[in-house]
């Protein structure tokens, strides 16, 4: 059997990367990619401690989890495409109306 | 089963109340096309409906179903904070020029609203886990949309975009935390998680370090603490007027409830447990402290460069963040007083000075400091009450202001917290500067060109008297917000 510890360690390397793209990578679009992929790894450990700790209350967060996602990105893609419709471009360097 | 069920309902009448408003809302919405006032209409009974039944369960202390949230005294006071905020930013709306740009939107303006006070509420009485994450996200959806509600206007989409950009992170970095703090307890509420802290030896320290780091970065956001303040500026200066006092008072007294209740929950032992276990563990005390000062310090130094009134009133929200987090440090029945006092304050004088800019706004064009130059002399009622609402934020006497700092300051020297009372002594000293510059423009400079006049109507003036009168009386007569607060620091399941 698969120990605890490698699950946790899987899900912090994708969290991490997940982290990293939303800090490096410029278009708007990728960096909700990185999000879902810091969100999926939320699911991992859920899932790992819940099967570990043989408690279910963790597989029922995951759905929820699961459905945050999903509402967030259906917001945050409706907001790209106002933004896109205006400015022509998802490059978060280019959209700096506000600063300081 | 479905008795309890309907027992429990019983107890979650304001909350379903907004449920069945926002539904109501959506529906009018599309039934009656082109006549934007009557779903308007509706949402605004239902906030009153919600407000007024909030308010009757005063006096309540129980859980309900299952643990999933509480009806306590405190939940029952930020609820009603909430609930007033969100019906003065209605009826400010009516007279908001970026609000009635997208007319034929303003059933969707009504609804949000009415969803995010939804959250509000929710967040206020949360005590699981699953029940916080699902209640700041739906403050959160509701705001993300709200603030890029004036979509045509490229800053308001930018914000929107930039808001939900830190909140979906910071809600994945909260989220990360909450999954550790499951694995190391087992139980995902908060009373559930104290008794499994209780009993472990501290074998997990790094672990839970992380993840309470984690999940206070997501209630920081929430608060625009520092270093996760960084969208509510530009969110503030996007955002419609309306929208941006709606965040800047009701975003962020849901957020203080969910991080107070959080800390005291987890971090308050049961009877037998002497010591403060998980606080000392944890030094949450000073790790707050230095989140307070920063908070403070940024905003306030930030705020004197700032030429826009709105981006200016951000800074200064922030500043006023790290105020109430200082009372937050106490870890005292004292300190929690203390934030709700500063709270119901900060709601008049705050909601005040957004109203007048908008107002401003709407007569001028513009919401620089410069085009505030003579206006003490054009619109003396305007001039006069601006000033006011500026003195009562800076806190000083004998306005309301004044008063939620002494509670702040009164509770922290009890508590031997001399430093940060001198630093946030000193903070108040700084913000004098830039909200005096206001003043200043208004009284003692000369317009640069012929200004537009700015005329308030009767309804107007009633709505600025609304904001005016407690700003000006609750800081010679407190004596009953006061014990309104002390019988409000009562949590579900402490002591």
């Amino acid at each position: 059997m698969v120990p605890l510890s490698h699950y946790l360690f899987l899900s912090a390397v994708l969290f991490m990367t997940g982290a990293v793209g939303v800090l490096t990578r410029r278009n708007a679009i990728i960096v909700f990619m990185s999000i879902e992929l810091m969100l999926n790894s939320v699911n991992l450990t859920l899932v790992a401690f819940s099967s570990f700790l043989g408690n279910v209350t963790g597989q029922m967060l995951v759905f929820f989890v699961m459905t945050v996602a999903a509402a967030e990105a259906a917001v945050g893609l409706a907001i790209i495409i106002a933004i896109y419709r205006r400015k022509q471009t998802v490059n978060l360097d280019e959209i700096n109306l506000l600063k300081w | 089963m479905v008795e309890s069920v309907l027992q429990n309902l019983t107890y979650f009448v304001p909350e379903t109340a907004l449920v069945v408003t926002f539904c109501a809302v959506l529906l009018a919405d599309v039934i009656f096309k082109g006549r934007p006032r009557i779903p308007w209409t509706i949402g605004l009974l239902g906030l009153i409906v919600a407000g007024v039944t909030a308010f009757q369960q005063t006096g309540l202390n129980r859980p309900v179903f299952d643990l999933m949230i509480v009806v306590d005294p405190f939940a029952v006071f930020f609820k009603v904070i909430v609930a007033a905020t969100a019906i003065l930013i209605y009826l400010m709306s009516l007279w908001s020029d970026e609000v009635k740009a997208s007319a034929r939107r303003m059933g969707e303006y009504a609804a949000l609203l009415v969803s995010a006070t939804l959250g509000m509420f929710l967040m206020a009485g949360a005590t699981n886990l699953l029940m916080i994450v699902l209640a700041l996200e739906l403050t959160g959806l509701s705001s993300y949309v709200l603030s890029g509600y004036t979509k045509e206007a490229s800053d308001s989409s930018e914000a929107s975009l930039k808001y939900i950009l830190f909140g979906a992170v910071s809600t994945g970095i909260m989220l990360y935390g909450i999954s550790l703090l499951y694995g190391l307890t087992g139980a995902t509420d908060l009373i559930g998680i104290r008794l499994a802290l209780e009993g472990q030896a501290m074998t997990h320290t790094p672990m839970l370090l992380i993840s309470s780091i984690m999940i206070l970065a997501g209630f920081g956001y929430k608060i625009s603490a520092v270093p996760f303040h960084f969208w509510t500026p530009d969110v503030y200066e996007g955002a419609p007027i309306t929208v941006t006092a709606f965040l800047s008072v009701a975003s962020k007294a849901a957020g203080f409830a969910l991080m107070i209740r959080f800390l005291v929950s987890t971090a308050t032992p049961s009877l037998g447990v002497d010591v403060m276990a998980v606080v000392q563990t944890f030094e949450w005390p000073k790790l707050i402290a230095i989140m307070s000062v920063l908070t403070m310090t940024l905003g306030n130094i930030v705020a004197i460069w700032q030429n826009n009134l709105k981006r200016l009133l951000a800074y200064s929200s922030i500043a006023h963040a790290g105020t109430m987090l200082m009372a937050v440090t106490v870890f005292s029945q004292n300190g929690v007083a203390a934030v709700l006092i500063y709270f119901v304050v900060y709601l008049f004088m705050n909601l005040g000075a957004f109203y007048l800019v908008m107002l401003v706004a709407g007569a001028t064009g513009s919401e620089d400091i410069d085009s505030y130059k003579g206006l003490g002399h054009r619109a003396p009622l305007v001039g006069v009450s601006l000033v006011i609402f500026l003195i009562s934020l800076t806190g000083l006497p004998p306005t309301a202001g004044f008063i939620g700092k002494l509670y702040v300051f009164s509770a922290l020297l009890d508590a031997q917290w001399i430093w940060l009372a001198i630093v946030g002594a000193l903070n108040s000293v700084i913000s004098l500067y830039y909200y005096v510059r206001v003043i200043r423009n208004m009284y003692l400079r000369d317009p640069d060109s012929a200004p537009a006049p700015v005329v308030l109507t009767g309804a107007q003036t009633v709505l600025l008297m609304v904001f005016l009168v407690p700003t000006l009386v609750l800081g010679v007569y407190f004596a009953p917000l006061v014990d309104w607060a002390h019988a409000s620091v009562a949590l579900f399941g402490i002591r």
